[in-house]
């Protein structure tokens, strides 16, 4: 029996649905097992945490914004994407096995009580603003925030 | 052994898949008193190795768990 009050840390670097998805997977379970929980969206895994607007001031701000626009719903698996075809048949087979929406997931952890923060540098270089984020994000922080947070864990993994 | 099986709430996971069965279970157990039991039953056969594994994180207690065919019965004590 282990009661230990340690932490869950996560670095959620990739704005790919199948790694999010683990991620959120993750989280939601060290939080449901009473570890408090954190993820750190930093670079393509803001995406997860956008509200999906179309982001971005300058040109390659908006740029980006356009090419890879954020949205938990929009975000489409590593491999066999195939323009969209792959995100809507891993959709499909997720919903039919009975398996929660990503959305549904982020839902669930954030009912949990885990923290979603927001990496400030990523949302700097890439042109994305607070409101662009979902009201639900924590914070906007910067890397000295997460080791803090990860030093206290005894769980870290960067996705 | 009956008393101590009896349930103090009955939880339907049929059907739900990791993370869900844990997801719900650890929002279950915070509405017996310390003490009680919950009876949840599953068809994801992850619950073997998920719930013994929750346990042990969190220090409730698996009183019981058992098999028929593809549904999974068991029975969780709150310890705190």
């Amino acid at each position: 029996m282990n009661t230990e009050a340690k932490k869950c840390s996560i670095v959620v670097f990739s704005g790919d649905m199948d790694k999010v998805m683990a991620a959120f997977i993750i989280a939601t379970t060290a939080a449901a097992s009473g570890i408090e929980t954190s993820m750190f969206f930093t670079f393509w895994g803001l995406k997860a945490i956008q509200k999906g607007n179309l982001t971005g001031q300058g040109l390659f701000g908006r740029m980006i914004g356009l090419l890879n626009r954020g949205g938990i719903n929009v975000i489409g698996p590593s491999r066999f994407n195939f323009g969209g075809i792959g995100r809507w048949m891993f959709k499909k087979m997720m919903k039919d096995k009975g398996v929660v929406s990503l959305a549904e997931l982020r839902q669930t952890a954030l009912d949990l009580g885990v923290k979603l923060q927001a990496c400030q540098m990523s949302m700097d270089v890439m042109e994305i603003a607070r409101k662009d984020l979902i009201d639900e994000v924590t914070d906007v922080v910067g890397a000295a925030a997460y080791v803090a947070e990860a030093n206290q864990a005894g769980i870290t993994l960067f996705v | 052994m009956s008393e101590s099986l009896t349930p103090n709430l009955v939880l339907d996971l049929k059907g739900l898949l990791c993370p869900m069965p844990i997801v719900k279970i650890s929002q279950a157990i915070k509405q017996v008193a310390v003490g009680g039991v919950i009876q949840a039953t599953a068809t994801d056969p992850g619950v073997l190795a998920d719930v013994p594994a929750w346990t042990k994180s969190t220090g409730h207690e698996l009183v019981k768990m058992e098999r028929e065919g593809k549904v999974i019965t068991f029975w969780v004590k709150r310890t705190k």
